[in-house]
């Protein structure tokens, strides 16, 4: 159900401000979401001071620069910083990116960092995403056969269906698509979402599967796959420039083929 | 140990996520869907059956809608009905899998905006 408010104990109050050392001349404000779970209050919108002369480009650079420098208990998720883990994805500046390839130049005034929206939080930008695994596994991920395997060599595929593949293959699962979607924060519970479909899309595309008739059977559902209302903020918010609407297209253009429609 | 209640995070259009023209034309294109059925729709009947009535009902009608309230109404619903009209045509597109592109699905949102401003000036001219 749409829902267009925060719940009590969800509502953000006013944080705490960490001043930027005296004689730092290039300050930018990082207006960071806050909390903890081992105290009992509201989440909060913490002020950090970051002198952007001693930090790297990227906005992850000053969200490590801040917890080593200014608050250690700042909690996030980040690993390979070249944006092909998709650990650091989270609401930089209003749209959902990941924070290894976001340059710190291209926001104008305060940088606003929230965790990816509509999710439970676990601590600060920390979301559980325990969900969106849960809705991947659904859709039975990797290759489906009936016929038996070559015994001497690897399932082939033509250039041409391998091509088929690409701009699905790239998408590293990182949640910024599907929490950008206003139909999977109101309908989250049982539509797929954007990230979850193009996976789902990428194995129908797929010339070596052979369960493309069950993978339309498990998406005709007017949750799973048909709460996608062509918003198209995913493919907007995409950090690595897929394009999931596209996909969910194709995937409910195939249901029409299938139909003979 | 009992787990502590997670907050929601953040998700609201505006304050929290910046409004752009995918999610704002497609909140209109509901929003127009909403008024044409509730507005539009009984303004259409209501003209029907004034004009199937005879011309004492026609007159009533021309009345109550003659003031600037009436024009406002008649105005909204051309424009709603332009606006779910166009963009209606631009989801049609999308669902044959073409313009899918965000240039191209914004290039065609500003036509869609500019074309259901053009066509509600043009319609209401006639209207009124």
């Amino acid at each position: 159900m749409a829902e267009f408010q925060l719940p009590r104990h969800s509502r953000i109050g006013k944080g705490k401000t960490f001043k930027a050392p005296a004689g730092a001349t290039n300050v930018k404000v990082f207006r960071v979401y806050r909390w903890s779970p081992d105290d009992d209050s509201n989440p909060t919108i913490d002020l950090f001071e970051v002198d952007l002369d001693s930090c790297g480009p990227m906005v992850l650079d000053a969200i490590i620069k801040i917890k080593n420098e200014i608050d250690p208990t700042l909690t996030f998720r980040r690993s390979c910083r070249e944006g092909i883990c998709g650990s650091c994805a989270m609401n930089i500046d209003g749209t959902n990116t990941l924070a290894c390839t976001k340059p710190i130049a291209e926001i104008r005034g305060d940088v606003k960092i929230n965790p990816l929206p509509h999710l439970p939080v676990v601590k600060d930008i920390v979301p559980d995403l325990s969900h969106f695994y849960a809705q991947y596994a659904t859709i039975k991920p990797w290759i489906r056969t009936q016929s038996t395997t070559p015994p001497d060599r690897e399932r082939l595929q033509s250039k041409q269906d391998r091509e088929k593949l690409d701009g699905l293959y790239e998408c590293i699962l990182c949640a910024c698509c599907s929490t950008s979607c206003p139909s999977y924060w109101w309908n989250g519970d049982r539509y797929l979402g954007p990230a979850i479909l193009l996976q789902a899309y990428r194995w129908l595309a797929d010339s070596r599967d052979e369960a493309t008739g069950e993978r339309l059977d498990d998406l005709e559902d007017p949750f799973r796959l048909y709460r996608c209302h062509t918003i198209m903020n995913c493919t907007k918010t995409c950090p690595k420039g897929l394009n999931p609407a596209k996909a969910i297209a194709e995937t409910k253009k195939m249901l029409m083929t299938r139909r003979g429609i | 140990m009992k787990q502590k209640q997670r907050p929601l995070s953040p998700f609201m259009i505006g304050p929290y996520y910046k409004p752009q023209l995918t999610s704002l034309m497609s909140i209109t294109h509901r929003a127009t869907g909403v008024f044409l059925s509730v507005v539009g729709a009984p303004l259409l009947l209501w003209w029907l059956i004034a004009v199937s009535s005879g011309p004492d009902a026609y007159m009533a009608m021309q009345t109550s809608l003659g003031g600037w309230l009436g024009s406002l109404v008649i105005i909204a619903s051309v424009f709603c009905l332009s606006f779910h009209f166009l963009n209606g045509i631009r989801h049609l597109v999308w669902d044959t899998g073409t313009a899918l592109e965000i240039e191209k699905a914004y290039a065609l949102g500003w036509v869609v905006l500019a074309g259901s401003l053009v066509l509600t000036i043009l319609l209401s001219g006639a209207l009124l």
